[in-house]
């Protein structure tokens, strides 16, 4: 099962322990962690439902390209990380 | 020792001066345009104010002598993008190729006159030998493909913010890229290496924690006397290298805090270098709200924490990676802060002189004569 892990920046914020997932996309990943973490939505992604410009996904050590669809395929193994990008400073 | 310092502010280009022992605000330029980077020729004849207008972009001023009028002189400009290049960094954004900000300017060696290194974002280094009256793009690194994996740190495109020219070895320069490492060449540009071995980023999955290209140097800064001695202030601890950058080693429990944006070293002892330390990368503020400044003279086994006449409760002062400089004597230090406070010592950090709580937001700070 793919595993998504969060930036410790943010679990000052909210509490977002590593989870695994049944999922084949990314988008698929955050929405079956968002179903049991709501709050978690929110700082992770916009009113749209896109990747916050600040933040960054890497599967597998590579950022996922598609930053508004998260379309992004994940395999049974993948690792996902919900991290900070450091151009937000 | 030096008697002037250039503070490039939020709000303007301050001049201090030390007068009767003691430091002064001498003058303002450029009021209320924000100034991110300044230097003053080492024959102290010429001064360069690179302003970041905004909505109107970045801009370079230039004096000659120090009653001049300014003028506004050439910026970087990067070449028109190659019709059908599609150049994406790392994240799948479109790089600009336009100028973004002017993050970084040194002056060539003392024999080549006029001629001026430039670092810039998005990513472009610049040469200019007219003293910025013109710039060329050094198209050897900004064509290196290992370019699009660089990102942006503190900013949304990635930036060349240290510039290092070795002393004996003329064709020797180094870079620091936020973020992108630490690259170096041996022949004057016409070839670039990345050399961040050792360096590690805590803001990436762990399988990329050691790559060097995804390094994020907050300040790299190379000893005068012994060019093979670097530090470096990164986003995830104070490094250092002893080979020429070849490798790095991390300076592990730095007190009270390895997290912070300037370095500053000694120019002729390899083994003593100033940092300002602050609470990891997601505070950003003063540990314990104490500003302190904290220095190693063992090469970094040891650090003292120096805090004799800066405040010490309350104190919410950030310190920026061009805000820290160390004269040619290595006894005279300033640094200024976030919230427009300037300190100096002249005793090598052992004691602090406030010049000034009220200044705009503090970009750059630059010894002068």
């Amino acid at each position: 099962m793919p595993t998504v892990t969060f930036t410790p920046n943010l679990q000052r914020h909210v509490d977002c322990p590593p989870q695994h997932v049944e999922a084949a996309s990314v988008r698929a990943a955050l929405e079956q962690v968002f179903a049991g973490n709501a709050r978690a939505r929110g700082y992770v992604l916009d009113d749209d439902g896109a990747l916050r410009h600040h933040m960054i996904i890497f599967v597998d050590g590579a950022p996922v390209r598609d930053r508004r669809g998260l379309g992004d395929a994940v395999r049974q193994d993948s690792s996902i990380y919900v991290m900070q990008a450091l151009s937000g400073g | 020792m030096r008697t002037h310092i250039l503070v490039g502010t939020r709000k303007g280009l301050f001049t201090i001066e030390r007068r009767r022992k003691r430091w002064k605000i001498e003058r303002a330029d450029h009021l209320a345009d924000a100034v991110s980077i300044t230097l003053r020729d080492s024959a102290g004849e010429v001064t360069y104010a690179a302003l970041d207008h905004g909505h109107f972009g970045a801009k370079l001023h230039r004096r000659v002598g120090k009653k001049g009028d300014w003028e506004e002189i050439g910026v970087p400009v990067y070449p028109a993008k190659p019709e059908g290049l599609l150049d994406e960094d790392s994240h799948g954004r479109e790089i600009p190729w336009s100028l973004k900000k002017i993050w970084s300017l040194v002056p060539g060696h003392e024999e080549q006159e006029g001629r001026l290194w430039c670092g810039t974002l998005p990513g472009g280094l610049f040469r200019s030998d007219d003293a910025g009256s013109s710039w060329q793009l050094v198209e050897s690194l900004w064509n290196h493909p290992d370019r699009k994996q660089w990102f942006g740190g503190g900013a949304d495109w990635p930036g060349i913010h240290s510039i290092l020219l070795h002393p004996t070895e003329r064709e020797r320069i180094t870079l620091g890229v936020s973020c992108g490492g630490v690259w170096v060449t041996h022949d004057e540009g016409a070839s670039w290496n990345v050399r961040a071995q050792g360096m590690r980023a805590a803001y990436m999955p762990p399988e990329r924690a050691f790559d060097p290209l995804i390094q994020d140097p907050h300040c790299v800064v190379q000893c005068p006397a012994a060019p093979e001695r670097l530090w470096a202030q990164h986003h995830n601890g104070i490094f250092r290298s002893d080979d020429g950058c070849e490798s790095w080693v991390e300076i592990e429990d730095a007190q009270p805090s390895s997290f912070g944006f300037p370095v500053a070293v000694h120019p002729h002892d390899p083994d003593t270098a100033w940092f300002v330390p602050a609470v990891k990368d997601e505070h950003r503020v003063p540990v314990d709200a104490k500003v302190v400044v904290s220095r190693t003279t063992d090469g970094g086994k040891n650090f003292e924490v120096l805090r004799k006449g800066l405040p010490q409760e309350h104190a919410y002062d950030l310190v920026w990676r061009h805000a820290l400089d160390v004269d040619s004597s290595g006894d005279l230090l300033a640094f200024g802060s976030t919230t427009g406070s300037l300190w100096v010592s002249e005793d090598g950090g052992d004691h602090w002189e406030t010049v000034s709580e009220h200044l705009p937001p503090i970009a750059c700070v630059r010894f002068a004569e």
